[in-house]
């Protein structure tokens, strides 16, 4: 039912997106299972990886097959073009909330409670102060004292990171116009320096998660500096894997020959997704580190 | 509009047959139609929940079930009528109707069209699977907190809440998916000469839904997941403890919840103007006041979201910023009301089943678009905050304005989806039952609230017994009067009743109407040229 005579290319039935939904059902459950201490979680979990990976490695080369096979033109371009644009703007949404906690915590929830009548306050010693680990209390029926802690200071390895994700963006941009130029050399380097580029951002913050964890004394569990920390971060470096996995993938398919200098919406994908991540990292340098 | 002849060559239509068939669908039609039917499902489903919550609640006094087992179905209850009947059933429709009124050969990206249907099957089973898992012995059963999740209590709660968690995952990623189709499809596949200010009201409608879904649900995703690492990673984001704040769930599930409520009726709001001018015989009217009033209620909607939780303890500034922005909604509101009414101003009328019910709604939804002015009123809310008033008040906009308008809808376009025309008869019955048995249901309701009745609660003073009866009394007609609408539908697609007509309605526009009844395989395997 590949419809030859129409002009716009729909794609032949397929069981992926199917399996791929099994596969999140699986993973969905074995965790659940997982954290609240049931064996079978984890092979659930386990199973479940491995339907998502099939149908990654499925869907992703059938797509790259049409692709390569010529049957996507303008208009199919243009469709993947605006989905990959929606895509980002709800991926900007994600962060939000969680950049959205951070300035409830900070300038809303933190002060407030430093701020009761000295005479009916349970937060007596509190002062209120960014970074914090908050003033204690009951958490989950056990008793939590806020831990001693060293903030992440900016200028360490956090701006040595920026430093490295910025000209990630520009490798990557040079590479693209190696691209254009359809010279097959600049644009394999280009993705080379950034993959490189990309990696060594994520060394330097495993080793940064490293020393917060074992000597700076900040965990997940430092109130409400540590989890806006860690989560904001560890998405960011969540995103960043996947980015690097994808600039692996479109580097493996320059260096097969894929890519036309009029025809190349999935290099361009990946590198506004890359772009994006950097304009992240940007926000969490100057608001979660630096000020 | 007039369209090209739209050539279908039946060698086309080579799919695999049998359950293979919907599996791996790459075609809207078959993919909206697998959305409807899951909806309609899950519309009963989270009927029997409701049922029995009216059957708790008929007398005074525990009766059938632990007050922990009620409090998940009142939360389950809300999660799949929201999540996996309205918004599927809003998602059926734009998989219908989109590609054949914009004159697309079909949606944008259609295997992830599917994938987005095939995520709502397995967070259904998520959301109800810790109902079985506690015969078992496993967890003490679904979520208890109500649909809201709020922190503390979801915080404290057990392994239902874990499930709940991830089914807002799932519905989550297939929203977006949903979404992203929905808009690709829209800027990119309208036929020439299709503008944007020639799109029919109900591709609007969706748009700006799909808008306010992607600047949302990842929203409430972020939102969700937070609560996950509180309760399983030790962080703080909702303990006072941490210098967290458990009042910050309610406003991130907020900023995802009011929009929500748009996300809700905008598909509503975009096709009840066809059905209107259909049965007036009249052109719509005010079609770009239309318009720009979608686009001023979805952007509006993004900013009021604290007035869902007046009474928290905000400060006053932000009391009154919340309640007047709020209460602006009503403007362009106001002005689709006055848009609709002006339709059938001077049409020529007729009454058929979508007509009743989309006449039926404007003074339902009415009712629950005031009730809801009243509740921005920061003074007044102090006293109807959590009572019955707000339930009444949000199944006015939700059952009213936004069930019966699908059901508005359905009655419309089934005869145009089947080939077949549903009885007439039973139409009506299941409309005035519907439209009586409702008013019957919630209407007591707000005399309830009035009088100072919780909500969530399964036990309720002396004084509320006889309107608690009424309304149990009305849920049970209205239920059992949805298997009337089952029935209709179900005939339809079993080929029984009258063959349809391309253009079953005498006075409806648009371009699916230039198609046989069912449409073809693919649509418009020749897009239609509009001038």
């Amino acid at each position: 039912m590949a419809t030859e005579a129409s002009h716009y290319y729909v794609p032949n039935p397929s069981l992926y997106p199917f399996i791929l939904s099994v596969g999140l059902l699986l993973m969905a459950a074995g965790f659940i299972f997982n954290i609240n201490h049931y064996a079978v979680g984890l092979w659930m979990l386990l199973l479940g990886f491995l339907c998502v990976l099939y149908v990654l490695f499925g869907w992703f080369g059938s797509i790259i097959d049409e692709s390569e096979s010529g049957k996507y033109k303008a208009w199919e371009d243009r469709s993947f073009r605006i989905g990959m644009i929606v895509f980002i703007s709800s991926e900007v949404a994600f962060f939000a909330a969680f950049f959205g906690a951070l300035f409830y915590m900070r300038n809303i929830s933190v002060p407030e409670l430093a701020s009761f009548d000295p005479n009916f306050t349970m937060y007596k010693d509190f002062l209120g102060t960014w970074p914090t680990a908050g003033p204690g209390g009951m958490v989950l029926g056990m008793e939590y004292k806020p831990p001693q802690f060293t903030p992440m200071a900016a200028w360490g390895i956090p701006a040595l990171n920026t430093l490295i994700l910025l000209s990630s963006g520009a490798t990557v941009t040079w590479a693209h116009w190696g691209l254009l130029k359809d010279n097959r050399r600049q644009l394999v380097i280009g993705l080379f320096l950034t993959i490189a580029l990309g990696i060594l951002f994520l060394g330097l913050q495993a080793y940064e998660y490293h020393h917060a964890y074992t000597e700076m004394g900040l965990t997940l569990g430092t109130g409400a500096y540590g989890a806006t920390f860690f989560m904001l971060t560890g998405f960011h470096g969540f995103h960043v894997t996947l980015g690097t996995i994808m600039l692996i993938v479109i580097l493996l398919r320059s260096m097969k020959g894929h890519f036309r200098p009029d025809h190349h919406f999935a290099f361009e994908g990946v590198a506004w997704y890359w772009h994006f991540v950097d304009v992240v990292w940007l926000l969490l340098f100057v608001l979660v580190y630096w000020l | 509009m007039t369209t090209a002849a739209q050539a279908h060559e039946a060698h086309h239509d080579h799919h695999p047959t049998g359950i293979m068939r919907w599996l791996t669908t790459t075609n809207h039609k078959d993919i909206g139609t697998m959305y409807l039917v899951f909806a309609l499902i899950m519309f009963m489903v989270g009927g029997a929940m409701a049922l029995a919550v009216r059957a708790e609640l008929f007398q005074p006094g525990m009766q059938l079930m632990r007050p922990e087992f009620f409090n998940q179905l009142i939360g389950v209850h809300a999660l799949i009528m929201i999540f996996a009947a309205l918004m599927p059933a809003a998602t059926g429709f734009a998989n219908w109707l989109i590609p054949l009124q914009i004159g697309a050969p079909d949606m944008a990206l259609p295997r992830l069209n599917n994938w987005g249907f095939w995520l709502l099957p397995p967070a259904a089973i998520l959301l109800t699977l810790p109902f079985i898992l506690a015969l078992f012995g496993i967890g003490d059963g679904a979520i208890a907190t109500g649909w809201t999740f709020y922190a503390p209590l979801s915080v404290q709660e057990g392994i239902g809440v874990d499930f709940a968690i991830f089914a807002v995952h799932l519905l989550g990623i297939s929203s977006v998916m949903g979404s992203i189709n929905i808009i690709v499809t829209i800027f990119n596949m309208r036929a020439p000469g299709m503008t944007m200010m020639k799109l029919p009201l109900f591709a609007w409608g969706w748009l700006i839904t799909a808008f306010l879904l992607i600047a949302t649900i990842p929203v409430l995703a972020g939102a969700v997941t937070m609560l996950l690492t509180d309760r399983h990673f030790g962080t703080h984001f909702f303990n006072a403890a941490g210098g967290g704040d458990p009042i910050l769930f309610q406003h991130l599930f907020w900023f995802f919840g009011h929009p929500e409520v748009y996300i809700l009726l905008l598909p509503v709001w975009g096709f009840i103007p066809h059905i209107l001018s259909a049965f007036s015989r009249k052109p719509t009217y005010g079609y770009k006041a239309q318009v720009y009033s979608f686009w001023a209620i979805g952007i509006l909607s993004l900013v009021v979201w604290a007035h869902h939780v007046f009474t928290v303890g905000m400060p006053v500034p932000a009391l009154l910023y919340f309640m007047y922005s709020t209460m602006s909604i009503s403007l362009p509101l106001a002005v689709l009301f006055f848009c609709w009414i002006a339709t059938m101003w001077r049409g020529a009328m007729s009454f058929e089943t979508p007509m009743l019910f989309a006449t039926g709604w404007i003074i339902l939804f009415g009712i629950g678009g005031l009730t809801g002015l009243v509740l921005a009123d920061v003074a007044a809310d102090a006293q109807y905050h959590h009572s019955y008033f707000v339930v009444a008040h949000f199944h006015y906009t939700l059952f009213a304005g936004g069930m019966m308008g699908m059901m508005a809808g359905t009655y419309f376009w089934l005869p145009k989806m089947t080939g077949r025309m549903y009885s007439e008869k039973l139409g009506k019955l299941h409309f005035w039952l519907t439209a009586i048995a409702f008013n019957l249901t919630f209407m007591p309701q707000f005399f309830l609230g009035l009088a100072g009745m919780p909500r969530r609660i399964p036990d309720y003073a002396l004084q509320f017994a006889e309107f608690n009866m009424i309304s149990s009394i009305g849920a049970f007609i209205l239920g059992l009067s949805q298997l009337i609408f089952v029935y209709n539908i179900v005939s339809c697609i079993r080929g029984q009743g009258e063959k349809a007509a391309d253009k079953p309605w005498e006075g409806a526009e648009g371009l699916e109407w230039t198609l046989s009844s069912p449409p073809p395989y693919h649509s418009f395997t020749v897009q239609p040229v509009v001038k």
